[in-house]
């Protein structure tokens, strides 16, 4: 049974139509990235999946349970884009609450501290964390009782590179132990190795949803080989292989990927001209463009 | 247990906030000064010391007690639907039903505190000054649970506002005013009614009870029921008194639970 079934489900406020006609569902285990600009619908989808907003139509079951119902709610751990936890309290007061709440043990919570590494700063009033420490204490709680579904809006804005890579193998255990992690992103080039999907969703429509190496066959967006060349050679290299010179010693080009073993056997040819090679397959941000400028129409 | 969490939590802020410490020492001032102050001239006069402490008393806590109840529950809902805490919180397995009652109670708690410690005050000066005697305590006792009647009444109002404004800095407003009316221009305004209509049928059958339906004056009422001293205090205390203890005991239980239920209408409605 998937953990969490969305079907053909559409929002409206209004006249306007934030989220239209979207389909996805998570099994356990799947680490699924939903991408998409500011607007694009991905906090109102889950806030659907939470049941704090209605739908205005189709169906969302979390573990065959309507969101927002007891059991449902039971089973997600939510870790908001923004949320100010209150000041006066330590983040172990607020986060031992957050256990109450969800009858998980506090010594559990205390643990959860530890995995995200504020025990140091645990008995700290909340006012004085940074913003990577509040967005700690947010991801501790929505740990909190091994969900089976975590839903994730934003969970690394405010962290640096290091938190980030330490909350993406948080997310890894979560995956490995059968949790089905949804989470949001602007942050792109992380998400490439870290996420078995990647969602894209543009103007309340979903456009996209597959793993990474099938979206860049579809788009088929040309990998960039970038050649160095010995000094006064760029110009040869440039002639022979029919690129574009960068600067003064070094030449790029675009190739698909049935070609690309062809160019390098072509490159390599070239001997002593060339200094080094770089291939750069196309990165998510291009994919997300290209996948997010479609219009419904070129469907 | 939800609400016990949600209740143990909010005293935990009301402690941190200094919340708990204002209403105590305006509470516990206000007292010790209205019983020193209050006993002064009425040595001589021969009646009962306490009854004029708690007559002061009264007076102050028609003004106090609705003021802390609606400072205490004004940011209660708007606060953390602005912080995005009520967001957080509503996709833990509990109700909003469970969110309200368990802040209540610690308002609640918070209020019970404050008023406790000031009427002790008054207890312990007022026995310290004249000795135990045949001193009656009931009144204390009666102002004591009315008061928390009355603050449950205003802890209700001000969710309510709370969960309609949606924003704590239109909240605070709205609860000052609020304030304002009921325990000023409601009097003012009852008043002037009074005279314009010169001891006709408003005076007669509508003034009583539009005076017992404001809660502050039915628990003015009904802590001051020597009629001599209720004429000393009040104007239109003694006129009140038609409505009778009844109606008076009504307004002050019924205030409390219709604030609570609207309260939790104006919850259920909000969308985090």
């Amino acid at each position: 049974m998937s953990v969490l079934q969305i079907e053909n489900v559409s929002k409206s406020y209004g006249p306007v139509q934030s989220v239209r006609g979207v389909s996805l569902s998570l099994d356990e285990g799947d680490r699924v990235a939903l991408l998409g600009h500011n607007g694009a619908g991905k906090t109102t989808l889950m806030r659907m999946i939470l049941g704090l907003t209605p739908v205005t139509s189709g169906r969302i079951t979390v573990f065959g349970s309507a969101p927002g119902s007891r059991s449902a709610r039971r089973a997600i751990g939510f870790l908001p884009e923004s949320v100010a936890f209150h000041g006066a309290l330590t983040g172990r007061e607020q986060l031992h609450h957050f256990a109450r709440l969800k009858s998980v043990k506090t010594a559990v919570a205390d643990d959860l501290l530890e995995r995200v590494g504020l025990t140091h700063a645990m008995n700290r009033k909340i006012r004085t964390y940074s913003k990577g420490m509040r967005q700690r204490v947010g991801l501790a709680q929505a740990l909190l009782g091994t969900p089976k579904l975590a839903l994730l809006d934003e969970p690394t804005s405010g962290l640096d590179p290091i938190s980030r890579h330490e909350f993406y193998d948080i997310v890894d255990d979560l995956a490995k132990a059968g949790t089905a992690v949804l989470l949001s992103s602007h942050a792109l080039t992380e998400l490439e190795t870290r996420t078995d999907r990647i969602a894209i969703m543009s103007r309340g429509e979903l456009l996209a949803n597959d793993s990474l190496a099938n979206l860049r066959q579809r788009a088929r967006l040309p990998i960039r080989v970038d050649v160095t060349a010995t000094p006064d050679s760029a110009d040869r290299i440039a002639d022979q292989l029919g690129g574009k010179r960068t600067n003064g010693c070094s030449v790029s080009l675009d190739c698909q990927q049935e070609d690309k073993l062809a160019l390098l056997e072509q490159i390599t040819g070239l001997g002593e001209l060339v200094k080094d090679i770089d291939v750069t397959p196309a990165s998510l941000e291009q994919l997300y463009r290209h996948y997010s400028v479609r219009t419904p129409e070129d469907e | 247990m939800s609400v016990f969490a949600i209740a143990r939590l909010e005293l935990l802020i009301a402690r941190r906030n200094m919340w708990v410490a204002t209403s105590l020492i305006l509470m516990g001032l206000f007292s010790a000064v209205l019983t020193l102050a209050g006993g002064a001239p009425t040595g001589t006069l021969g009646v009962d010391p306490l009854l004029v402490a708690t007559t002061s008393i009264t007076t102050l806590s028609v003004y106090l007690i609705p003021l802390i109840g609606l400072l205490l529950s004004f940011d209660a809902i708007a606060g953390e639907a602005e912080r995005g805490t009520l967001a957080l919180s509503l996709t833990y397995p509990l109700s909003r039903g469970e969110i309200l009652i368990g802040k209540f109670l610690a308002h609640l708690a918070v209020l019970a505190f404050a008023v406790a410690v000031g009427l002790g005050l008054t207890a312990a000066l007022t026995i310290w000054k004249y000795g135990a005697g045949d001193m009656s305590f009931a009144p204390l006792i009666r102002l004591f649970f009315t008061s928390l009647a009355l603050g449950a009444a205003f802890l209700g109002i001000g969710y309510t506002v709370s969960a309609l404004s949606r924003q704590a800095s239109v909240a605070s407003g709205i609860v000052i005013i609020i304030w304002l009316v009921c325990v000023v221009l409601y009097d003012l305004g009852l008043l002037g009614a009074l005279v314009a209509d010169g001891g006709g049928f408003f005076t007669k059958t509508v003034f009583p009870w539009l005076l017992v339906a404001n809660p502050a004056d039915a628990f003015r009422l009904i802590n001051m029921p020597a009629e001599t001293v209720t004429t000393l205090a009040s104007g239109i205390g003694a006129a009140g008194g038609a409505s009778g203890l009844a109606g008076q005991l009504a307004s002050l239980l019924l205030w409390p639970v219709l604030a609570l239920f609207f309260a939790w209408i104006a919850l259920r409605r909000v969308e985090p």
